[in-house]
């Protein structure tokens, strides 16, 4: 039954963007304009030829002024507004529907879509996918057009005179960036993923969102009251007054606590008795920069850099990668960037290496295995990283090492790219720092081989998990036999981050433990050197380490691994938890608030 | 009157959207007409769309023909966008 106005629901979602956002809905109709043909009398042309004119100039103006107030960190994306100003008055889109007005004596929106349906057949053709793609800017533009047409106002964010919760089917990145702090309060959309773009920029533009809740649109009403539930994952339309007064509390602990977090998020992250971690940023899109300094981060401590390769049909170029590189290395200067090779399988990059489908990917070739074998694909890369090193500080990472002699064969061939680049007159970093990834389980086994190799560890927790404990988390049936603090996981952290140790080298974890609070002290007590996270979740990481005695953790760690079982441990180290922390970890703030970073 | 150059794509993306559409802007600021040959297939310079759906890489040979009043002189400009890679640092 249809959900009547005023009527308490709440409905399930994913938390995109963290926060609590408590206000009325702003229902944006994403819906197409319905385009309906009619045949206009011949008097009646010039009057038709007007209307289309009068709602290009419209758009026009409309664009123009987005451009103007557009913020100041958002400038980088102006460009693309720029050639949407171009195609509106373009011969092929503007001229030719006043022609086709004419000629056949039809309405303008029909007219238009006549000429968007002759755009899209020359752009069909086109064999650079970058090119055939900007055919979106174009039906973009048109909708434009065509809102302005049947007369139904543009939603300007701009014009918006009270904060609202905007609710919509999906939004476009053109629609996330009209946002502005102080009139939306959040956003909901029945689409998307915690990854989708729309979700990263508003994590970095500092907006609550929940994403992915289905039959949204439909059981909602504009001006409604709204409170968007970030932390949780929930939207909560017409709230009774028990619910209001809770969540109003939860928000506002939610705001001290993050205000209070972020204002201290530039101090070191260091114990109480002076052990100094350095606590960094797990990054994917370059967007994502401003948000990891203004969350303290001391570096990346992950570029993973396989979107660059997913976001196109073809293998992008050295330079193209060097420009990526280069302008998130400058950013980040004078803080390291730890840049790790691709990850991903034959698989994922179909039309460039084509491959025998594997029966069982996550076991096959892929990341190192695959670059070893796609030499002039590695080699791109490397060129690429370390043309980007000496414009500021540069790491590389290797993933799914599982033995000396993939070490060595990695380093042999670094060691030819950079012999090749010297003859070239290239410059790079010649003393940059190698690391491994430690996820698979033969690599901490020898782990003290390893360290002989190279200059650092990274401990990517969630591989070292599946991979040790044999369990595919994607998997419904075994999913909930992921065990964090399985004993031999604990183990296997214990056992690398020692082993490094002795051979004098750092040890860093960029797995979903480093961001996860109740993993503080097992990390600290650990000796973890490094740290690297989703960006947003450095604030709190930070404040805990802040608050704890490295010899207390460690005490905790000898405990811990003397448990003989999984549960045990999360006893034990629930209770450490509660004791230390009774503010910490408060039902407010719940025990996994940011579970951001699903896949490192 | 009629001009018209060989022109060489050099910048690294090849034409894509932003040298596309200074390109189009450029010409649209002459009153002579502005086509652009690639391999006989010709299109309206002053059109980014039509420009675009040229897809041309790096290396690509074009020739910029202008025909009006002021002909030579967008045809000049034109080239010197073209050879001047669209003012973009490679």
């Amino acid at each position: 039954m249809p959900r009547r106005k005023n009527e308490c629901s709440i409905l399930k979602g994913i938390g995109a963007a963290p926060g609590i956002a408590i206000g009325p809905a702003f229902l944006l109709n994403s819906s197409k304009v319905r385009i309906l043909r009619r045949s206009i009398d011949d008097s009646d042309i010039p009057g038709e030829q007007e209307r289309f004119e009068k709602a290009v100039s419209d758009a026009e103006q409309w664009l123009n002024r987005l451009l103007d107030e557009m913020p100041e960190e958002l400038k980088g994306q102006s460009g693309i507004f720029q050639a949407h100003l171009l195609m509106l008055r373009d011969r092929m889109i503007y001229n030719r529907t006043l022609d086709i007005i004419a000629d056949e004596g039809i309405n303008a929106e029909w007219a238009l879509d006549t000429s968007l349906e002759y755009a899209r057949r020359l752009f069909e053709q086109v064999k650079d996918t970058y090119i055939r793609e900007r055919i979106s800017d174009l039906e973009y533009v048109v909708e434009r057009i065509l809102q302005f047409l049947s007369g139904s106002p543009v939603v300007d964010f701009g014009e918006l005179d009270e904060p609202v919760v905007i609710v919509a089917h999906d939004l476009s990145p053109a629609d996330t960036i009209q946002m502005k702090r102080d009139k939306v309060l959040a956003f909901v959309t029945e689409v998307g993923s915690r990854t989708s773009h729309t979700a990263i920029l508003a994590r970095s533009l500092g907006i609550a969102a929940v994403v992915g809740v289905e039959g949204l649109t439909s059981g909602i009403f504009s001006g409604e009251m709204v409170i968007v539930d970030g932390l949780a994952g929930q939207v909560i339309i017409s709230p009774d007054d028990d619910r209001l007064a809770r969540l109003g509390e939860k928000q506002d602990s939610y705001l001290r606590y993050r205000l209070e977090a972020i204002h201290f998020s530039g101090l070191p992250a260091e114990t109480r008795d002076g052990y100094r971690l350095k606590v960094k940023a797990n990054m994917e899109l370059t967007e994502e920069v401003p948000s990891i300094v203004a969350n303290g981060a001391e570096g990346i401590g992950l570029f993973r850099t396989e979107f660059l390769y997913l976001a196109r049909k073809n293998i992008p170029t050295e330079e193209q990668l060097f420009a990526t590189y280069r302008e998130v290395v400058e950013s980040m200067s004078p803080y390291p960037t730890t840049i790790r090779t691709l990850d991903i399988g034959g698989d994922k990059l179909v039309s460039a290496v084509s491959l025998d489908e594997e029966v069982n990917p996550a076991l096959g070739l892929r990341a190192i295995r695959l670059c070893l074998e796609e030499k002039e694909l590695f080699k791109t890369q490397l060129r690429a990283i370390l043309r980007a090193s000496v414009f500021g500080s540069v790491k590389i990472l290797f993933p799914m090492i599982s033995g000396r002699m993939e070490i060595v064969k990695v380093k042999r061939f670094l060691e030819e790219v950079m012999e090749a680049m010297t003859r070239e007159g290239i410059p790079f970093d010649e003393d940059v720092k190698l690391g491994i990834m430690i996820e698979v389980p033969t690599a901490v086994m020898v782990a003290d081989f390893l360290a002989e190799e190279v200059d650092f560890f990274s401990i990517g927790t969630n591989d070292l998990i599946q991979y040790g404990l044999a369990i595919d988390r994607v998997n419904e049936y075994v999913a909930h036999l992921y065990e964090p603090l399985h004993p031999g996981v604990l183990r296997m952290i214990k056992q690398a981050v020692d082993a490094a140790h002795q051979s004098g080298i750092a040890a860093a974890m960029c797995g979903e433990m480093a961001g996860e609070p109740m993993y503080v002290p097992v990390l600290v007590g650990m000796g973890l050197d490094e740290l690297s996270m989703n960006s947003l979740s450095i604030p709190r990481i930070k404040r805990l380490i802040r608050q704890v005695d490295q010899e207390q953790c460690s005490n905790l760690v000898k405990e811990l691994l003397e448990s003989s079982t999984g549960s045990r441990i999360r006893e034990i180290l629930l209770d450490f938890l509660k004791s230390k922390f009774p503010d910490e970890f408060g039902p407010a703030i719940g025990l996994y608030p940011d579970f951001w970073d699903m896949d490192a | 009157m009629k001009f018209e150059v060989e022109v060489k794509i050099r910048n690294r993306l090849g034409l894509h959207a932003r040298p596309a559409s200074r390109f189009a802007q450029l010409a649209s600021e002459f009153e002579s007409d502005v086509w652009l040959v690639r391999d006989g297939y010709v299109v309206d310079g002053k059109s980014i769309l039509e420009v675009l759906t040229l897809a041309c890489p790096k290396g690509t040979e074009l020739i910029i023909r202008t025909d009006g009043k002021d002909a030579e002189q967008a045809l000049e400009a034109l080239r010197r966008l073209v050879t001047g890679r669209f003012g973009e640092l490679d």
